[in-house]
């Protein structure tokens, strides 16, 4: 094998140069929207109207972000997104770790403690990964009525957790799956109960699938719009919602420097996780679809 | 097994206090018990609920008058939801395959020992983090023929060039396409590389000991043996395409005219803002539907391969 790659003849020189090629021609294709964004925001008006979407910035400017932030209008308030921006983790916050938590339980239960039918009932909540969220819509928007919670931030982190508890049960179970069993039985024998063994013996194991749980449920709920348009009021939309109604606001200028800057902030936080954590952001993602 | 099933006799013999003994082991029905609650009530009795509500002609709000399936004939003389309908194949069907089609070439490229390789999966799989409304925006942004790629490439000296799909009836559900492959195609490639790092080295030298050349034992070998992979990304991005509904939203707003809704969008138009509850309930069934027809083969078979493996 090492003999055939070392025996490099001009052919496969070439075949190597066009290897590359075709993976930066692909890098570009991603990168360009992002680039686009970043320029256009800090980009004055004028230019843009005048140059070219690539051309760099003359006059570099944030008034745009500051804009987007503080200022611009999402229907009928100018208030910008900023408000919406913490609104999203106000939400997102306690939906991640009401979910991780009761995934982590769940997980627990599931494997360590199995019973006759916790198979049965595994699969019976796995479903809820799956069903479009359209068929729940109706009935939710009725029962936040009932219980208060009708546009309220306090309805959309129920909302999440109900509807992430399937992801994260699945995240946990799959993980705790492969712990030895022995070592939990070691306990059982010595006395220790549910709660003591979990706390003592999967918990410390469990950092890498809580971080796997962590980021796929904030990059979930983050990213949401669905719940967030049905189930929220002008002053509890998350930024997604925000997003959206900004650029579809038509009072005066289409100013898209606005636009993007706004869509960079609604981006970043997960971006930013993406690029800290990315290894587990791609384990959460296969976790998530493929099992185990 | 049988040793820890005897021990835990003994430990029973040892005399237990009973009533804690009792309590620990009702302990993880305990936990579980809200959450299969939760997911019978939220989950199983919603869908209940939207199937009794697409049986009634609710209008404004829900209303309790049975109509029969009346909902759904309306629904099948609903040219609307007819475009929307096709729109989903169209959409669904080229969104998979070219995800396909690029996340297996990305990911057999990136599998040539490729110098700086966790760089460029980084770059390939960002969009995935961003919500389908940031790309929306991005790609509006992009696609306008104004402003755009048309007006980039024409300053460029190419005066006649055209690009304007976004405003173009026929043409506008192909930029959801583009859209949508941009965000998820490096999942593919993520999915893909996976498996082909999974594959045992041995097979392919002795592929290559048999004199087949790269491209042909991708094809007959390796391309085979990631079928598993093929078939958790088809089951993923067509849940994806069903979904689809921000994307929408951000990127056409469902126009011109309607000429790029979806089911998802469809349904939420009908429900939400143009008061036709029961007629929205109908066609969340439907979507519902159109999931069930792809997830229960797909369990089917994972059930089957892991009975056999």
């Amino acid at each position: 094998m090492d003999n055939v790659i070392r025996r490099r003849t001009l052919g496969a020189r070439l075949a190597r140069l066009a290897l590359y090629a075709a993976l930066l021609l692909a890098a570009l294709f991603y990168l360009l929207p992002l680039a686009v964004m970043l320029i256009t925001s800090v980009k004055p008006l004028d230019e843009i109207s005048a140059g070219s979407l690539l051309a760099l910035p003359q006059s570099p400017t944030l008034v745009p972000w500051a804009k987007a932030w503080g200022e611009a209008c999402t229907g009928m308030r100018c208030e910008g997104v900023g408000g919406y921006f913490w609104n999203s983790f106000a939400i997102v916050i306690p939906a991640v770790a009401i979910s991780t938590v009761v995934g982590a339980l769940n997980g627990y239960a599931l494997t360590k403690w199995r019973f006759r039918g916790s198979e049965l009932l595994f699969g019976l909540m796995l479903f809820g990964c799956f069903i479009p969220f359209q068929v729940v819509l109706l009935p939710m928007a009725q029962t936040l009525g009932w219980l208060g919670l009708s546009s309220s931030r306090a309805g959309l982190v129920l909302v999440h957790v109900i509807f992430g508890i399937a992801f994260t049960t699945l995240f946990f179970r799959n993980f705790y799956v492969a712990v030895p069993t022995e070592l939990v039985s070691a306990a059982k024998l010595d006395g220790a109960g549910f709660f003591r063994i979990f706390w003592r013996i999967l918990l410390p194991v469990s950092a890498p699938i809580i971080v796997v749980s962590v980021i796929w449920q904030f990059t979930q709920i983050w990213n949401d719009f669905l719940f967030g348009v049905a189930f929220s009021a002008h002053d509890t939309q998350p930024v997604t919602v925000a997003l959206n109604n900004l650029v579809n606001t038509s009072t005066g200028v289409r100013e898209y420097n606005v636009d993007m800057a706004a869509a960079m902030i609604a981006a970043l936080p997960t971006l930013v996780v993406y690029v800290l954590a990315g290894k587990y952001f791609v384990r959460g993602l296969t976790a998530g679809s493929v099992k185990g | 097994m049988t040793r820890s099933t005897s021990l835990s006799h003994a430990g029973r013999a040892l005399g237990r206090p009973s009533s804690s003994g009792f309590l620990q082991s009702w302990l993880p029905r305990l936990v579980l018990a809200p959450s299969v609650a939760i997911s019978l009530f939220f989950v199983y009795g919603f869908m209940l609920w939207t199937f009794v509500l697409s049986l009634t002609n609710s209008r404004m709000l829900p209303s309790y008058d049975f109509v029969g399936f009346a909902q759904y004939g309306r629904l099948m003389a609903n040219e609307r939801w007819w475009v929307a309908s096709t729109n989903l194949v169209i959409f669904g069907g080229l969104f998979v395959v070219i995800c396909l089609v690029l996340g297996a070439f990305l990911a057999i490229l990136l599998d040539q020992r490729i110098r700086r390789e966790g760089a460029l999966r980084t770059i390939y799989l960002y969009p995935m983090a961003l919500s389908f409304i940031v790309t929306g925006v991005v790609w509006k942004w992009l696609l306008n023929p104004g402003l755009g790629l048309q007006a980039m490439v024409r300053g460029w000296g190419f005066e006649s060039f055209t690009f304007d799909w976004l405003v173009d009836p026929d043409m506008a559900v192909y930029t959801l396409v583009i859209a949508a492959v941009w965000q998820a195609s490096g999942f593919v490639m993520a999915l893909f590389l996976a498996g082909l790092r999974g594959i045992d080295d041995s097979i392919i030298k002795a592929a290559q000991l048999d004199g087949g050349s790269l491209p042909r034992i991708y094809w007959r070998v390796v391309i085979p043996c990631l079928r598993p992979v093929v078939f958790s990304a088809v089951m993923i991005l067509a849940h994806i395409a069903i979904k689809s509904f921000d994307l929408v939203v951000a990127l056409t707003g469902g126009g011109p005219g309607y000429a790029t809704d979806l089911p998802a969008t469809f349904m939420y138009t009908h429900a939400f803002t143009r008061a036709q509850v029961g007629l929205g309930s109908a066609s969340a069934m439907l979507m519902l539907g159109g999931v069930l027809a792809i997830l229960i083969p797909y369990l089917y078979s994972e059930l089957r391969s892991r009975k056999n493996g």
